[in-house]
């Protein structure tokens, strides 16, 4: 089945199938990246700018700040969640995230 | 590739909607199909219903839109009869009790809590008094802001109540205008306080004179592109040109036609017009405009009155707001009254309703300040009216802390927000006048917090900034907020720079108590200004004379607000949320 996604109310939400999924503005715990120094980082998430899905991982395009050093940067297809059987099962914010791919586009906001 | 949001915007839009919202409203919430609601709650944002965050499912906020705030009488007796008819949650709120309206910083009013199911009648009870939603939020022409006291103010220059009515006639339900590449937001101001804040707004009319054939006329000059969202604050920018009062509306039409034909619609956030400003510079557009948008010469700007603005201008001598008892010109009075934070209780709404209908000619106008102004108070019955019980709560004399406290939705209704807001600043209020003496000579002194960078309460353009942040505190995430100093309106607008970040939320009540006891101490003289005073000092500087402590101040939203069904449930998991639930109440089980 195809599934939709899409970021909706000015970067609030990513939305799957048309439900609202991952929310901004939550803190996600993200290590082994090259988002600031801080090893794991803790990044509060400002907006979401697109979504993609990448075989069955779905990954946002984003933009945060680290809690403790104060960087603030864009965050290109980290990972939020999986497919699995046309659902969508979120990582959720608590977990630990590798940044995959790292930052390489500057977007604006 | 067009965002999907142009592609349902393609297939139907503006007044379209009403039927489909009319019949989803017959059939029940659980009649819009599981795989269009997103395409469905964009639209109705159209018609002013924004659907609530996540554990709020079928809950939508309604917005009203009066031209200028102007509501006339009669109005918000609807509303509030509307309020307690429809806008009940299933849960409290601890300060505000359940049914409530909210004062908007867009003059506009907010309901929350309201049912798909009765959107019909409450459609048919505000059309019955002349009011309506549309447009109110969606990529349109929103509420038209202005002078809240047009008519009725001796600085009065122009009348901008007849222009913000007129665009508002002409730019409501107008096919022509109803799908532009994002929100519209337009601002008319008449008098020489600026109280209609252009600067902040994608298309400002300001009043202006001007000679033309000999003979000075009166009317606007024409700045474009402002707005505070998403970290990139812009001020209008001047674009040369003045339009007499029977030109304004052809000139707006055109801005508003090159803004659909030129904004962009690729890409959202690029989208807002202050965007397409940065790439052309006020020349091209002006040049754009003149040559394919308007069939008549422009004038150049006229003679404007800016270096008088004082609304929300922190220094100047004149109105900061519209709070207290002002004389008209026709020698009857308008009573500006404080509304901590922008929220009334239905209760008190009744009581309000009843006062202004008694004591002035019914009308209710709603400022930016997210304050309310009755009108036509004949100087006999100003006492009177001040005697009434409801004035002591929404005082014309409130202290300074009250009266100058913003709070924007936040995270009990808002999906973008990271903090909780309207409840954090009236504990804030209420801790500053009973513990913060004011230095000498502060008279006003403007607090303005926002759950987030879209900045609804205008954050920047306060004496102290605070906008939503995470930190971490003894190792847990906490709500915090970033301080920022320097901003205000006035004849040289600028915005705060941020200068304290991620401050725990319950240490802000100290650092602003900090700040101010720096200030009484380092300030040149008892006449500076905190502008003048933070306008002198660098950021380090000011970064010192912010201390954030922990008081005596207790802030019961530290957890994660957002991520709750209801930040002040009792039980306020997003598991335990009712939500969605049927039109009483009755929830729906959902399937996964
Ligand atoms: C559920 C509640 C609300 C939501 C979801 C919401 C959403 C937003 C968003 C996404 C933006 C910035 C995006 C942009 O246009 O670039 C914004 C900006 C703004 N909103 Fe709201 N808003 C809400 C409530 C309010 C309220 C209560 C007011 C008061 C009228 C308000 C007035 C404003 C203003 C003045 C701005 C910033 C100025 C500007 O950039 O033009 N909003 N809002
Ligand atoms: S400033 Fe942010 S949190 Fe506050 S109402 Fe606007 S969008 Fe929501
Ligand atoms: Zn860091």
């Amino acid at each position: 089945m195809t599934i939709a996604v899409r970021t909706l109310d000015d970067g609030a939400w990513i939305s799957v199938n048309d439900s609202r999924q991952v929310s901004v503005s939550d803190v996600w715990t993200l290590s082994h990246g090259t988002f600031c120094g801080c090893e794991p980082a803790y990044v509060l998430l400002e907006g979401f700018f697109g979504v993609d899905v990448s075989g069955s991982i779905v990954v946002a395009d984003t933009v945060g700040r680290c809690l403790d050093c104060g960087t603030q940067d864009s965050i290109d297809r980290l990972p939020v969640g999986r497919i699995v059987d046309g659902e969508f099962k979120p990582y959720g914010p608590e977990g630990v995230q590798s940044i995959v791919e790292p930052t390489s586009r500057t977007r604006r906001e | 590739m067009a965002s999907d949001v142009e592609q349902w915007k393609d297939e139907l839009y503006g007044t379209d909607i009403r039927a489909e919202i009319e019949r989803f409203a017959e059939e029940g919430w659980e009649a819009i199909p599981d795989d269009e609601h997103d395409a469905w709650f964009e639209r109705f944002k159209w018609y002013g219903l924004y659907h609530q965050r996540a554990g709020q499912e079928s809950y939508f906020m309604m917005r009203i839109g009066p031209p200028g705030g102007v509501l006339e009488p009669g109005q918000f007796r609807e509303i509030v009869e509307i309020a307690d008819d429809f806008s009940r949650g299933p849960a409290e709120n601890p300060v505000f009790g359940n049914g409530w309206i909210d004062v908007t910083t867009r003059q506009a009013i907010q309901l929350h809590w309201i049912r798909l199911e009765d959107v019909p009648e409450i459609f048919e009870r505000l059309e019955s008094v002349g009011l309506s939603t549309v447009q109110a939020c969606g990529d349109s022409w929103r509420n038209i802001v202005g002078c809240p006291v047009a008519g009725k103010d001796k600085h009065e220059h122009v009348d901008a109540d007849a222009l913000a009515t007129e665009l508002h006639d002409t730019f409501k339900k107008n096919e022509a205008h109803s799908n532009l590449p994002r929100k519209w937001k337009v601002s008319v101001t008449g008098c020489d306080e600026g109280c209609g804040q252009g600067d902040i707004n994608d298309l400002a009319f300001e009043p202006a004179e001007k000679e033309v054939d000999g003979e000075t006329v009166t009317g606007y000059n024409v700045r474009v592109g402002g707005g505070l969202s998403r970290n990139e604050p812009r001020f209008a920018r001047d674009i040369d040109v003045f339009a007499t009062p029977e030109q304004a509306v052809d000139v707006a039409g055109g801005i508003s036609a090159l803004f659909r034909d030129n904004g962009d619609r690729e890409n959202r956030y690029n989208a807002r017009i202050k965007f397409l400003m940065d790439e052309w510079g006020p020349e091209k557009f002006r040049e754009t405009l003149q040559e394919e948008y308007v069939d008549f010469e422009l004038h150049a700007a006229g003679e404007d009155l800016r270096e008088s603005y004082s609304y929300n201008a922190g220094e100047a001598d004149g109105k900061h707001d519209h709070v207290g008892v002002h004389e008209q010109p026709d020698g009857n009075y308008y009573v500006g009254l404080n509304v901590l934070v922008g929220r009334i209780g239905v209760d008190e709404a009744y009581d309000l309703a009843d006062a202004a209908d008694e004591h002035g000619s019914g009308e209710v106008r709603l400022t930016q300040r997210q304050n309310i102004v009755f009108t036509d108070v004949p100087e006999e019955s100003v006492d009177d009216l001040r005697s009434q019980d409801v004035l002591e709560h929404y005082s014309p004399d409130p202290h300074p802390f009250q009266r100058g406290s913003i709070a924007c939705t936040g995270t009990e209704f808002c999906s973008l927000s990271i903090v909780e807001t309207k409840n954090r600043q009236v504990r804030y209020a209420r801790w500053l006048t009973n513990n913060v003496e004011l230095p000498e000579g502060v008279e006003n002194f403007h607090v303005h917090l926002s759950g987030c960078t879209a900045s609804c309460a205008q954050p920047q353009i306060a004496d102290v900034s605070l906008r939503g942040m995470k930190t971490r505190k003894d190792g847990e995430p906490v709500e915090a907020l970033d301080i920022g100093l320097g901003g205000g309106l006035g004849e040289e607008p600028q915005f705060a720079s941020w200068i304290a970040e991620r401050v725990p939320a319950d240490e802000v009540p100290g650092a602003i108590a900090n700040l101010l006891e720096n200030f009484e101490e380092a300030r040149d003289s008892e006449t500076q200004s905190f502008r003048e005073f933070v306008g002198e000092r660098d950021d380090e500087e000011l970064a010192d004379l912010i201390e954030p402590e922990e008081t005596d101040y207790d802030d019961p939203f530290m957890h994660n607000t957002k991520r709750t069904w209801y930040p002040y449930a009792e039980d306020d998991d997003l598991n335990e949320s009712p939500a969605p639930a049927k039109a009483d109440g009755t929830p729906i089980p959902s399937d996964d």
